[in-house]
């Protein structure tokens, strides 16, 4: 089905089944610990044996030599996996470094080797006696000192946020000069990691020369396509699974090496292998948030109307890599006659930057929305009024592209409304015993992409449908929705729909990626069942055009059938995927919202605490209030995290992420999320697919951290520029206590 | 993790002896901190006496009115006791504020005690460490220090003891009750059980191979009000920043000893003194000769502004 003309109405507007409340449909099965995970296939796999990644302990260098004595002599062990002899390996297409080192190092924990044996525990102590004799090189560590030198480059994340290198419209220099009220200022954010629960976990399986990978995955295709790549074998001889997936956050978008060195180890220890990474591994590993160094001009004039605005960014990536483009957003969020965002991309030798939750925005709001609060401040104006005041309906870029939809401006009132917004005074104004309290606002944005996203459906003699497609459910509630979507187009309810996803002998999904899946895959899953719908029809003799599909039964006229009935005589089986015309080219498809954070920071010692948080979001149809909340609420938490604690610590000597592990990257806890509040508004987009909605696991995370650090800001009265906001960076300048 | 044996040793002597005799050997008790480490090969003991069996779980008074806490009494089950919490409570609160409530029900009062480092470089087995390899360098030292020490340490070592339940038991002036292979015992002040790092950061502590802690001994109550002061990113699991332990009296005397600043919980008797003062005056004494890095200098004025809440506490 191509989708080239708005939606008009479809079965999907009766709303019965999509847009109500529904329990996740395999909640039962994930309680129970009967959903398995990538680690916990026993039932295919009755006898795996354990593999063990020895990472690279250098950050930059070669490797002279590799003895395996001692490893290959211990109790248990069966095989071992270097690049020296795992014959030639591509490099997959969406990998910016190999995954197996040798004999250069790419970065630091890059793997070396793996250590196959017996038992896990066989192969972890056998990892350890993996002798490696490195030749270190110098390496470049340092963003700052590399981004001096660095070209302007324009990216994408391939799941979201693309920018072109520099990008101008009208005048920026002259405006800004010229502007009566103006901001120039310089923010950063740290690389941080995606500190998924589940670690990245794969088993492989040969069967001749087929190969079958259960494994922890956001993009089967991608996973499975450039798997086949670094084999240097046919895709279609490689089955690909991932039918649950304990959070990926895009670390799992791609291929790492637990799936390659997995399948490699089967291969060489002539038995299915199993591969998770350890926890101290995985930050380095794989891949993270870029760091990036932003600085943001505005111009306004007095009345508040923005007249210039420019957002440059600098971000590092290993050779080969791409920008965080933190700029893109900066492209539509505001209007604005003069405009200019740029993106400089400095080589480095830290292990590879990639897609992060709300890759760009994530950390392009979090500058972007600080320098709005600033520089309503400097005009003495509300920020929520400096934001509505500044509103665009069109592509400030491209005015004759308009918006399909924007409630921007309705999301701020409504929520300034629901938070007591009109209580926020002045920067040190409110204090609470030890606490200084302070409110924050910022704007939610993301942009929506359509993707093509195909699905199989099939009606059984007993009224079941069962639906089959590659998409994945990385815990954000995709069984349900899918179930949901399925439900209203064949009139059944929830229980009657069976789903099997994950599973690249599926039709060719959209994936969990870029807040894309929900709206994309459900659209695909509507395409088979209007394909369905018609073979119904058909089968009962109905015209399909008006035929009602509805509590079990297909209605034309004054005909009525029960939907069994076509199946009667054998299961009905149809496939079909959404594709997509240009109507994202003729309107600017985007989601929106706000964010409003109240903080207390303490007075004595300068941590801060959230208070409350809510998020006000108009992002199309929302096909599942619930699992929809979940992931708000998630991205709220990350926005948190992002403010206050998350940094991947550099050591710039020995190129590393210094802080590995849970116990010091640092993400909230229950504790640190007291209360946080989700509202939807009513919105179906007839240009975003048939399904008229849109995402919002990303736009949940965009903007929360500058809302945090607004907030910040109101309660201190001190600006702090340089994420996350741990107390040193405010200490000194906060009130005498002693 | 290395291969290793394992024994239960079903008496203190016989179990102190059995580490004392077998290089390599350590004791196991709730091993919350110990398995972790052998897991990375931070720690490869070659030989493990599980002391669980060994009972010390009981909390009994002392003849001089103080109380005797068994070795394996759980941190949880310290920190509930009714007159731990009446009698000292900056103990209960400090417990309360380390670590989760899982950790706590394993973890014993002993262990606690002797909990290592939580510097990164030492979890790193990559990097250069002198208290994990001897002799090896400190990659701390000109890297990532936040978290790290800035008073006590040394060339060889710039590392913080982590925990908190010691950082009370220093202001309460607690006793480490050991036994050895022989059947010796000794009671060492806490004050002393730790060491500061000098040129041999693999030594935490005082105690010998093989001696083993079986109780800690609090003397009488000490009366005035409890602090356990702790400063941290996040608000809950997470290592200290800076803790201050505190019992402040009704005439603004009192006792006061900081955590996640030092080789072991950093009090100085002579700062103390000038609690009445207040908080600048006495970190001024406690913290004189401390040596910061750029990354963890904020730990000087967070010390004072943190002990300034205690008083100001004290005072409300």
């Amino acid at each position: 089905m191509k989708f080239e003309t708005p939606a008009g109405t479809n079965p999907i507007d009766r709303m019965t089944v999509v847009g109500k409340p529904t329990s996740r449909v395999d909640g039962p099965l994930k309680t129970t610990g009967l959903a398995p995970y990538a680690y916990e296939h026993h039932r295919e796999i009755a006898n795996p044996a354990y593999g063990h990644v020895v990472g690279a302990a250098i950050g930059q260098g070669t490797i002279r030599s590799i003895d395996l004595a001692e490893a290959k002599a211990a109790p248990g062990v069966l095989a071992i996996v270097t690049a020296a002899d795992a014959g030639k390996l591509g490099k997959g297409k969406y990998n910016t470094v190999k995954l197996l080192a040798g004999p250069q190092v790419d970065h630091y924990h890059q793997a070396v080797a793996l250590v196959v044996a017996e038992t896990f525990e066989q192969a972890r102590a056998a990892a350890a006696l993996v002798r490696v004799d490195y030749a270190r090189a110098k390496g470049r560590y340092d963003l700052a000192e590399a981004l001096k030198t660095a070209p302007l480059t324009g990216g994408s994340s391939d799941e979201g946020s693309a920018a072109p290198p520099i990008d101008r419209t009208g005048r920026f220099e002259r405006a800004f000069a010229a502007a009566p009220v103006k901001l120039d200022a310089e923010y950063t954010t740290p690389d941080q990691s995606h500190a998924m629960m589940e670690p990245f976990a794969s088993i492989a399986a040969w069967k001749g020369d087929e190969l079958s990978v259960w494994t922890s995955n956001q993009m089967i295709d991608w996973g499975r396509s450039d798997l086949a790549i670094t084999l240097n074998m046919p895709k279609d001889k490689i089955r690909f699974l991932s039918p649950y997936v304990g959070g990926g956050f895009g670390g799992k978008l791609f291929l790492r090496v637990d799936a390659v060195l997995a399948a490699l180890g089967a291969k060489a220890a002539k038995r299915p292998v199993k591969v998770a990474l350890t926890r101290p591994l995985i930050a380095n590993n794989t891949t993270h948030r870029p760091a990036t160094r932003q600085r943001i001009r505005i111009g306004a004039a007095k009345d508040g109307t923005i007249t210039a605005i420019a957002h440059e960014s600098g971000s590092g990536d290993q050779p080969g890599g791409s920008p965080e483009t933190a700029v893109n957003q900066t492209k539509l969020l505001y209007a604005g006659a003069n405009r200019m965002i740029s993106m400089r991309l400095a080589v480095l030798d830290l292990p590879e930057g990639n897609a992060m939750r709300a890759p760009g925005e994530a950390p392009g709001m979090m500058a972007l929305e600080i320098a709005m609060d600033e520089m309503a401040e400097k005009l003495a104006m509300d920020p929520v009024a400096f934001r509505v005041k500044n509103d665009t309906q069109v592509d400030p870029e491209d005015p004759k592209r308009r918006f399909s939809q924007r409630q921007l401006v309705r999301c701020l009132n409504e929520g300034a409304q629901r938070f007591g917004w009109s209580r926020r005074r002045a920067p040190g104004a409110v204090r609470d015993g030890r606490w200084l309290v302070g409110m924050g606002v910022a704007a939610a944005f993301r942009n929506h992409m359509n993707m093509p996203s195909g699905a199989r459906v099939r009606l059984s003699p007993a009224g079941v449908v069962t639906v089959e497609t590659d998409m994945t459910d990385i815990g954000t509630g995709s069984y349900t929705i899918l179930a949901q979507t399925a439900a209203e187009m064949m009139g059944v309810p929830v229980y009657s729909v069976v789903l099997k996803l994950g599973d690249s002998s599926f039709p060719v999904s959209a994936g969990s990626g870029g807040q894309f899946g929900a709206a994309n895959s459900t659209a695909g899953v509507y395409a088979a069942c209007v394909r369905l719908r018609a073979s119904v029809a058909q089968r009962l003799g109905f015209n399909s055009a008006d035929a009602v599909f509805e509590d079990g039964r297909v209605t034309s006229g004054n005909r009525s059938a029960d939907l069994r009935q076509a199946a009667a005589t054998g299961e009905l089986v149809a496939e079909d995927k959404i594709e997509f015309g240009d109507l994202d080219k003729t309107w600017q498809l985007s989601t929106f919202g706000a964010h409003f954070v109240e903080v207390g920071v303490d007075a004595y010692t300068g941590v801060t605490r959230v208070r409350r948080m809510l998020a006000v979001c108009a992002a199309g149809r929302i096909i599942n209030p619930v699992s929809a909340r979940s992931q708000v609420i998630g991205a709220m938490t990350m926005g948190v995290g992002g403010a206050l604690m998350e940094e991947l610590a550099v050591d710039k000597r020995f190129g590393l992420f210094v802080n590995h592990d849970l116990a010091l990257y640092e993400v909230p806890v229950h504790a640190d999320i007291p209360h946080q509040e989700v509202v939807f508004l009513d919105e179906a987009d007839d240009k975003a697919n048939p399904m008229k909605a849109k995402g919002v696991g990303e736009l949940g995370l965009c903007g929360v951290g500058a809302a945090v650090a607004n907030a910040i800001y109101n309660a201190t009265g001190v600006r702090v520029r340089d994420y996350p906001i741990t107390l040193e960076k405010h200490l000194d300048k906060l009130p005498a206590v002693a | 993790m290395k291969s290793f044996t394992y024994e239960r040793a079903k008496d203190p002597v016989a179990a102190a002896r059995a580490v004392a005799g077998h290089p390599g050997a350590k004791f196991i008790a709730g091993g919350t901190n110990l398995l972790d480490l052998m897991k990375i090969e931070v720690e490869t003991p070659t030989h493990l006496v599980d002391v669980q069996d060994l009972g010390f779980d009981r909390i009994e008074k002392t003849g001089d009115g103080g109380l005797r806490i068994g070795a394996l009494v759980t941190n949880t089950d310290l920190a509930a006791d009714d007159r731990v919490r009446r009698d000292y409570a900056v103990l209960t609160r400090a417990i309360v504020a380390g670590a989760s409530g899982q950790l706590r029900n394993k973890a014993s009062t002993a262990g606690n005690l002797l909990q290592r480092t939580r510097c990164p470089y030492f979890y790193d087995t990559n990097m250069a460490c002198n208290k994990r390899k001897p002799g090896s360098g400190c990659a701390a030292i000109g890297g990532y220090s936040r978290q790290l020490g800035v008073i006590g340490v040394s060339n060889s070592c710039i590392a913080t003891f982590p925990g908190d339940m010691a950082v009370a038991m220093r202001v309460l002036d607690a006793v480490v009750e050991t036994v050895d292979g022989t059947g010796q015992r000794r009671a060492i002040p806490i004050a002393d059980f730790h060491r500061l790092w000098g040129d041999h950061p693999e030594q935490d502590t005082v105690l010998k191979p093989g001696e083993l802690i079986t109780a800690v001994t609090l003397p009488r109550p000490l009366g005035g009000r409890h602090y356990y002061e702790k400063v941290r990113d996040r608000a809950s699991y997470a290592y200290a920043l800076v803790s201050v332990a505190a019992v402040i009296q009704p005439d603004g005397t009192g006792r006061v000893a900081f955590g996640g600043v030092a080789p072991r919980p950093w009090r100085v008797e002579a700062a103390e003194a000038l609690l009445p003062q207040g908080a600048a005056a006495v970190t001024a004494r406690a913290f004189a000769g401390a040596t910061p890095t750029k990354d963890n200098a904020f730990k000087l004025p967070l010390a004072t502004r943190a002990l300034a809440s205690v008083i100001a506490q004290s005072k409300a």
